[in-house]
């Protein structure tokens, strides 16, 4: 009984917990409770991944209602994976938490923010982009430094007017066709695709979720709101966020548009290829001149979404399965840098460079996993960052396009540059005079970490799990609506 | 506001009224205009006029801000537990069919209980933010 309603737990038993946490009213039970429920989901991720690997395509009516009257939820290999890499991070994320939530934000709010983690959790499992973005204006606001609170109230701005766009393009596919289910949209869009409205709603729909996503040049609101925001959010909102974006984007492309119809009719790509390899170089150089290491990573972060975005746009087998594969595999990249972060900060109370001068003595196994991370984000054989970039430049080569895969082995270069600055920092500069006596980070913030840096290096080895998967989950999409 | 004496009685007249409105279209929202979340905004709107009238701690002795915030999580867990009491039953998430043994009842039954947990919890916030805003400046409750 329990494997039918799958779908359903997926998104009820995070927005379940989130209420009972707010009742607990106590930092540790509320912990202990977000912890369970986000363990629950992912356990509830991997047991849908399997089934849809063994059947198919698993539909879900909610109120039990038929489609396309009622709301369904359906889950392919594409969301299934999506799925996995937003309740494995939480989960990984959540154990971190405690010591670092106990060090960043007051004791008496501390139920509060788990509550409004859980909600977040549950918008981001249940692709309902209100919920999450909602509860991550929240999160982002809770930071300790002052300017956290202009950094949220920049992306409310920005996310509200992404969300707002995106509303408009669905009103007036609505206008269109009648219907809001998305394989009856796919079917019913042909009839009319050639009109002004259907172009007009392809616009506002990508652009709105470009927003969200901080595709460039989306993304002002995105280095600020990383850099003030607690490293616990910032960590899993770098994670997960923009990827559950990236997802919705691969869905308005080439499920509800289909790819002849996006790439041939309206050439999306030939504004979203430049502006993705803009990404890579401008974003990346921006990286390079940061002081403060969270605002360089989110630089960072910016630049790895125009290979996602890249990726899409090339509109092949091989570059879908590039850019899903890159969402899993910075997902881990990121992840584990934010968390690595983490230690530093809630040891060191600070994450700008010049404090971080021989870090790496004194802090050994943090900045270790700084530097694994590192390698994976630059691309470095047997991390997970090389295989992304590995399927990305086959996928160039395919289309003959050798001039991208020259722009992208020379954004790889600026990473190194920027990685570079930090090890530097932490390894090759003495610490300056009269710095603080910090020691390692406690143990259970070191473990997550070394956790998803060590899932770096496995899964730049054996990489049946995420390749083979991304690949299915791209042949589904290019298949057309299925 | 202690002199206005005019505003004083015609509040605690017009209040109650207030209140029993907001129930009226709580409850008569599944055959007239209505739901959960207007009435859940005139409900509240009864206890911020009290508010402001009466001052701050007036309202909150009647609603103490605790039990307001418990309140905000019971409307959630309510709509959330009725979707799952449909689960439990054998139908499907938020299949309200299922809760009685007629379908047309179970629905009507299913949806009442919703709206009530969406009312309960939008009076709640309604509150909540109407405590924040008069409270500032104040120590931190």
């Amino acid at each position: 009984m329990i494997a039918e309603h799958l779908p359903a737990l997926q998104v009820v038993i995070p927005l379940l917990a989130a209420p009972v946490c707010v009742l607990l009213r106590r930092p540790g039970p509320a912990w202990a409770l977000a912890t369970a429920a986000s363990w629950a989901a992912f356990g509830v991720a991997v047991l849908l991944l399997i089934a849809v690997l063994e059947q198919g395509v698993l539909s879900y009516h909610l109120g039990g209602w038929e489609p396309p009257w009622g709301i369904e939820y359906r889950v392919d290999l594409a969301n299934a994976f999506v799925l996995l890499i937003v309740a494995a991070i939480s989960a990984v994320v959540l154990p971190f938490a405690r010591r670092s939530v106990a060090a960043e934000i007051p004791e008496e709010k501390a139920y509060l923010f788990y509550s409004m983690y859980l909600l977040c959790l549950t918008g981001l499992l249940g692709i309902a982009a209100t919920v999450s973005s909602l509860s991550s204006y929240v999160l982002i606001s809770l930071g300790k430094d002052r300017r956290a609170l202009t950094a949220a109230f920049q992306y409310l701005i920005m996310g509200t007017i992404g969300a707002t766009f995106y509303l408009l393009g669905i009103g007036l596919l609505y206008a269109m066709t009648g219907t809001l289910n998305m394989a009856d949209l796919a079917q019913r869009l042909p009839a009319v695709s050639d009109t002004r409205t259907v172009h007009a709603a392809f616009a506002f729909l990508v652009i709105g979720i470009g927003v969200k996503a901080a595709v460039f040049p989306l993304h002002l609101w995105l280095p600020n709101a990383y850099c003030y925001a607690p490293s616990v959010v910032t960590a899993f909102l770098a994670a997960t966020a923009t990827k559950v974006s990236i997802y919705v984007v691969l869905r308005i492309v080439f499920t509800i548009f289909g790819p002849a119809y996006s790439f041939e009719v309206i050439e999306a790509d030939l504004v979203m290829i430049p502006l993705a390899l803009a990404a890579m170089l401008l974003a990346s150089t921006t990286a390079i001149f940061q002081n403060n290491v969270k605002r360089l990573l989110a630089y960072s972060s910016v630049a790895q979404i125009g290979y996602m975005v890249l990726g899409i746009s090339l509109g092949s087998v091989t570059g879908v399965t590039a850019g899903i594969v890159h969402l899993f595999n910075h997902a881990m990249i990121k992840g584990g840098l934010f968390l690595a972060l983490g230690c530093v900060f809630v040891t060191l109370g600070s994450v700008q460079l010049r404090d971080m001068a021989g870090l790496g003595r004194r802090m050994p196994w943090t900045m270790a996993a700084f530097v694994i991370g590192g390698l994976s984000l630059i691309g470095v054989p047997a991390t997970t960052g090389f295989i992304s970039k590995w399927v990305l430049v086959q996928a160039t080569l395919e289309r003959g396009q050798w001039f991208f895969a020259v722009l992208i082995l020379a954004s790889s270069l600026l990473a190194l540059v920027y990685v570079w600055r930090v090890v530097e920092a932490a390894y090759f500069r003495p610490a300056p005079e009269g710095a603080a006596e910090v020691s390692e980070a406690p143990l259970a913030m070191l473990i997550p970490t070394w956790l998803l840096i060590l899932a770096n290096v496995y899964f730049g080895v054996d990489t049946s799990l995420t390749l083979g998967v991304a690949r299915r989950g791209a042949e589904t999409l290019l298949g057309g609506a299925a | 506001m202690r002199h206005h004496l005019v505003l004083r009685v015609v509040a605690k007249l017009l209040i109650p009224f207030i209140l029993i409105f907001g129930l009226y279209v709580q409850f008569h929202g599944d055959y007239g205009p209505g739901g959960g979340f207007q009435a859940g905004v005139i409900f509240a709107a009864g206890f911020i006029l009290y508010g402001l009238i009466f001052g701050l701690d007036k309202v909150q002795k009647v609603a103490p801000p605790a039990w307001i915030r418990v309140l905000v999580a019971a409307g959630v867990l309510l709509f959330a537990g009725v979707g799952v009491a449909g689960m439990l039953l054998g139908g499907n998430y938020l299949d309200y069919g299922v809760l009685r043994h007629d379908p047309v009842h179970g629905q009507h039954l299913g949806i009442l209980l919703i709206e009530f947990g969406v009312g309960t919890t939008v009076a709640a916030v309604m509150i909540t933010i109407f405590y924040n805003f008069a409270g500032r400046g104040r120590e931190d409750r």
